[in-house]
């Protein structure tokens, strides 16, 4: 049997505060969008391959506000439902897969405290451990890139690369890395990026920022990304998801 | 939905798991679902699902610590329908290589092993497996029909998400398989009333659903 083209899968990312949809540019200047529950089922219903949640103010109120808007999603969404933000610890974690979520999430946390990427992989499993992972171009050191948190606020000082490998080696089953430079722009992503985490782990990388169209994320899954959070596309009706993916099969990557 | 009254549905929590999506799509259909850990629930079920995330290991040890391993071999050798899903599929079989080697259920003869970091042109591959992939009929069955997955036509896609696959002994033990970087893996086992999915049909969109639905009509048979 040969070995099949490049599959990825197609994830819708959505962004909230205070029970509003919103979206801003490299994670600034936020609009308001509307209900979060309406978008999901949407997508849903065309045939989006995953939902990623984000509470993108909870680190710095200390809690994840997500649980009642999850637990009306699930009500009449069936595919997988990753939530993030403002998750600290393995309690948060179970209550969040409690409302319905899947997987979870992690970055300010994991961040401060590494442990909590294999207390959260012990107690769930891999699979529900994603390390999240804000990606910033290094103002000191041309080719790197440096792990934000706090949406984007603070800098950690590790090296995106080294911290996508400790993070997989501590437990994370998949990581989410999104790049600031390149978010909300719909300009095209962060390919030497992409290039450069996903030929350093073994785990699945979801690539996020900047998608402006479906050739962005063809050239996101040809330089390695295994599915590609997008967000301002499709908020904005820029394209719906069954058009968003047939061009993405016309561009020779596979997608449900 | 039909005035049929429908079937209870005993789930299994060994505390592994993430019953709120399994149990949603259940009620979805109509189904009274009882979620336990009482081996006398599960004793008196008409029938059981057994859901699952996460290790092997640690899935058998909650199973044994609540006295659920003899109650499960009993039903199923009773014909009582049980669907595993996920980590619940890979119980179903003797035993996994994962960390060490760990005894299952035994209702399926085969293996849990853990799949490898790379595909079958020598190239790495990416594990876990977290992709929609396709369902093709397998051990000799030339379609889907008169099955679990009757109605899905194969090709169609569901989501998986894991580490280890589930090999069975006896090839006509698999009623479905998928593709994954050029080599074949087990999706859906069968043998008698005992049936596993190695994707989450709960997670899969309509095709899920409709496997979920069938389950459900066979329970009721």
């Amino acid at each position: 049997m040969a070995t099949t083209n490049k599959k990825i899968r197609l994830v819708a990312r959505l962004d909230v505060k205070d029970d509003h949809l919103v979206k801003g540019i490299q994670l600034e200047g936020l609009r308001k969008l509307g209900d979060p529950n309406g978008f999901a089922k949407e997508y849903y219903e065309q045939g989006i391959d995953e939902l990623l949640y984000v509470d993108i103010v909870a680190s710095l109120y200390n809690r994840n506000n997500l649980s009642g808007i999850v637990r009306k999603t699930v009500e009449d969404v069936y595919i997988p439902v990753c939530v993030g933000g403002g998750l600290r610890s393995t309690e948060d974690v179970r209550h969040i897969l409690s409302m319905g979520a899947d997987k979870v999430a992690v970055n300010t946390a994991a961040i401060k405290r590494p442990a909590l990427i294999t207390e959260i992989a012990n107690a769930f499993g891999s699979q529900c451990m994603v390390l999240s992972i804000q990606a910033k171009k290094s103002r000191t050191q041309p080719g790197k890139w440096e792990a934000y948190y706090d949406n984007g606020r603070a800098h950690s000082g590790y090296d995106v690369v080294e911290w996508a490998k400790r993070g997989v080696a501590l437990g994370a089953g998949e990581i989410l890395l999104m790049s600031v430079d390149c978010e909300g722009l719909q300009r095209g992503m962060d390919l030497d990026l992409i290039r450069a985490v996903t030929g350093a782990v073994n785990v699945p990388v979801i690539c996020g920022g900047g998608v402006g169209c479906a050739e962005d994320i063809v050239d996101a899954a040809n330089a390695g990304a295994d599915a590609v959070a997008t967000a301002a596309v499709l908020h904005y009706k820029k394209a719906a998801v069954p058009e968003l993916k047939a061009a993405i099969r016309s561009g020779g990557v596979e997608v449900r | 939905m039909t005035n049929v009254q429908q079937p209870e549905i005993t789930m299994v929590d060994y505390g592994l798991s993430n019953i709120f999506s399994v149990r949603h799509a259940f009620e979805h259909f109509g189904a009274s679902v009882v979620v336990t850990d009482d081996p006398a629930q599960v004793l008196a079920a008409r029938a059981l699902v057994l859901p699952g995330v996460g290790a092997f290991r640690d899935g058998m040890a909650g199973l044994t610590r609540l006295g659920l391993v003899e109650p499960l071999c009993r039903k199923a050798a009773e014909g009582t329908p049980l669907l595993g899903i996920c980590l619940g599929m890979q119980m179903l079989f003797d035993a996994s290589e994962e960390f060490g080697s760990y005894r299952g259920l035994g209702l399926i003869p085969g293996r849990v092993v853990k799949i490898p970091g790379v595909d079958a042109d020598g190239n790495p591959q990416r594990v876990p497996h977290i992709r929609w992939d396709p369902l093709y009929p397998a051990g000799g069955h030339p379609d889907f029909s008169g099955t679990a997955l009757r109605g899905v036509t194969p090709g169609q896609e569901c989501y998986f998400i894991h580490s280890y696959e589930a090999k069975p002994q006896n090839p006509a033990d698999c009623l479905a398989e998928t593709v994954y970087g050029g080599r074949r893996i087990c999706a859906v086992a069968r043998r008698g009333s005992v049936l596993g999915t190695q994707f989450h049909p709960e997670k899969s969109g309509p095709v899920g659903l409709s496997i979920i639905q069938n389950y459900l009509a066979l329970c009721g048979q």
